[in-house]
């Protein structure tokens, strides 16, 4: 059953088809979506033609490849703005709301805290609904009694990134608390009984200690950032960000430029992951 | 005294933010979305009182059919994520050895990280008449025309199953981690078969990940629209898909406020349900 119990072998053999069955199932539609990439077919599934960079490079008016394709480019760049925004604004939030409520003793604390993690049990789709009718009622508000026209509060750019930051600030404060519990509250008191005020304590002492924790968190909110459509779903104006684009073109006909971009995509995520691994290793 | 007001510089400074994001975008949002249920405009363009926005939704069978036929489908896939999961979470920390587990657990992140969207146009893919699955099946002479799998129940479960899988092994595996082998030991010494073990020690012992995967992937599969929008057939219609249609094409918001919050509150009652049945807080599902 477990590693210092012995097993007889055919429950050992059926245990690793399981597993086996079950990783295949995870990486199918990976491997399909990567192959597939590649495919000189202007189908996005099989049969096989043969190999072609086409779908990356091309630039003819029956193939547009990703590289050639201005609007695919357009909403990778609003995709990693967005992810650097989002990450940028929901780390900084959701560190102080760690160290607030691992730290800090005050009133409705309880209620407070379960507000900020209440993001992890509400369905993405009511967030978007939500943030969409706060800021519309607003506006209307605003533009009745004052007569101010007020753009971001129309679904834009600026509303996806408050939408996708309302949820990935509650993951930061989840990551960081999960290192500050860990953490030596002697140092600070020695810190503060040397005449640091509180915010030299926490800017000199506190924060470095949670330095691989936050970089953690910033990464974790870029890629949720990167890969939302639930809530951005709502929000968004103009300028769609990378899955939003994606789910239109699979929605509207899709050509295999969307295995490309996949592939891309999948691609990336996997080298970050294993850089990543190995790293950690290291340590 | 110094002491003291230095101490509320820096609990001001740590507040407002929070108060702000806590506030503004998520209190005040969810207020509006409950108002708006309420609310319908009259002849005169003026939003008024009514509960017209709820019982369009008792009155037309195909709403709360489809409600209720979410409910039924998310308890469903989390049973199902769980008796998946449950063996492969098991495998990766008791049975394997760390150096392979670490490099499995990287394999199960990597379909998260590339996110929904891609993974379920892979299963698209797969799954189509002209889909990869089907052209092996007849190449291999197993079939001789396509089955049909996309745009079904089936391939609608697969996408749900896919991608709210691994949020069950994660918080099981934490768990088992903290079992100690010796208590597995001691029962197989003392003459325990398999089936006791698992259901005696194991079982009971995993029980907290068990609540918190369950809970998430309940919340990510009640709450998901890609799968069953682009994976699931016209008849396999979901709750998020017709807020989504009152929301973007018909454009009535009224009702789309009614049913999001029928939809909050559903999910909201068995989130509460399972975590009063498992004697659990919702702080320990997060962490």
């Amino acid at each position: 059953m477990i590693r210092s119990l012995p097993n007889s072998t055919g429950y050992k053999i059926g245990y690793r088809i399981y597993i086996t069955i079950f990783f295949l199932f995870l990486v199918m539609p990976l491997i399909t979506i990567s192959v597939l990439a590649f495919n000189d077919s202007n189908f996005i599934a099989l049969p096989w033609e043969g190999f072609t960079l086409d779908w990356f490079f091309a630039d003819t008016d029956e193939r547009v490849g990703v590289f050639a394709d201005q609007d695919l480019i357009d909403s990778i760049y609003i995709s990693l703005g967005t992810g650097f925004i989002v990450a940028a604004l929901s780390t900084i939030v959701g560190t102080m709301a760690a160290l607030l409520f691992e730290e800090e003793k005050f009133r409705f604390k309880g209620i407070l805290y379960f507000l900020a993690i209440a993001p992890l049990v509400l369905p993405g789709v009511i967030l978007g609904i939500s943030i969409l009718l706060g800021s519309t009622y607003l506006g209307e508000m605003l533009e009745l009694r004052f007569g101010i026209d007020v753009e971001m509060l129309r679904p834009s750019y600026w509303l996806v990134i408050l939408g996708q930051f309302a949820f990935a600030a509650t993951y930061v404060m989840l990551l960081v608390s999960a290192r500050l519990k860990k953490y030596d509250r002697t140092l600070e008191e020695a810190a503060l009984s040397l005449k640091a005020t509180r915010i030299q304590t926490i800017w000199y002492v506190t924060l470095p200690y949670l330095k691989p924790a936050i970089i953690g968190a910033f990464v974790v909110a870029f890629l949720l950032s990167f890969s939302n459509i639930n809530t951005t779903i709502f929000l968004i104006g103009s300028d769609p960000t990378i899955p939003i684009d994606l789910y239109s073109r699979i929605r509207f006909g899709s050509t295999p430029v969307l295995n490309a971009i996949s592939f891309l995509i999948v691609l990336v995520i996997s080298i970050f992951a294993l850089v990543n691994f190995f790293m950690y290793r290291k340590k | 005294m110094q002491q003291k007001k230095r101490f509320n510089t820096t609990f001001w400074l740590l507040i407002v933010p929070v108060l702000l994001w806590l506030v503004v975008l998520i209190v005040l949002p969810h207020l509006d979305l409950l108002i708006s249920s309420f609310q319908v405009k009259n002849s005169a363009g003026e939003n008024v009182f009514s509960l017209n926005n709820y019982l369009a939704f008792f009155n037309n069978d195909i709403y709360w059919g489809t409600f209720l036929k979410t409910a039924g489908y998310a308890v469903f896939v989390t049973l199902l994520a769980f008796v998946i999961s449950f063996p492969v979470a098991f495998y990766l920390t008791k049975v394997i050895s760390k150096k392979y587990a670490g490099l499995l657990v990287l394999l199960l992140l990597i379909p998260l990280w590339v996110g929904e969207l891609v993974t379920v146009y892979g299963w698209m893919i797969l799954l189509g008449d002209h889909g990869v699955i089907n052209h092996f099946l007849l190449f291999l002479g197993m079939i001789d025309k396509p089955i049909n799998m996309l745009y079904t129940d089936l391939s609608m479960v697969i996408g749900l199953l896919y991608m709210s899988m691994l949020f069950m092994v994660v918080p099981i595996m934490t768990t088992l981690e903290s079992l100690d082998d010796a208590y597995i030991e001691a029962a197989s010494d003392l003459g325990a078969g398999k089936w006791t073990i698992f259901t005696k020690i194991i079982i009971p012992y995993s029980m907290p990940g068990i609540i918190s995967g369950a809970i998430i992937v309940f919340m990510l599969v009640i709450g998901d629209f890609l799968a069953p929008d682009i994976l699931g057939g016209k008849h396999s219609l979901w709750f998020t898909e017709q807020i989504y249609s009152k929301f973007l094409q018909t454009f009535n918001w009224g009702e789309g406020a009614a049913f999001g919050f029928l939809l909050l509150f559903l999910s909201s009652a068995i989130v509460w349900l399972a975590l009063k049945l498992s004697g659990q807080k919702l702080e320990k599902v997060g962490s």
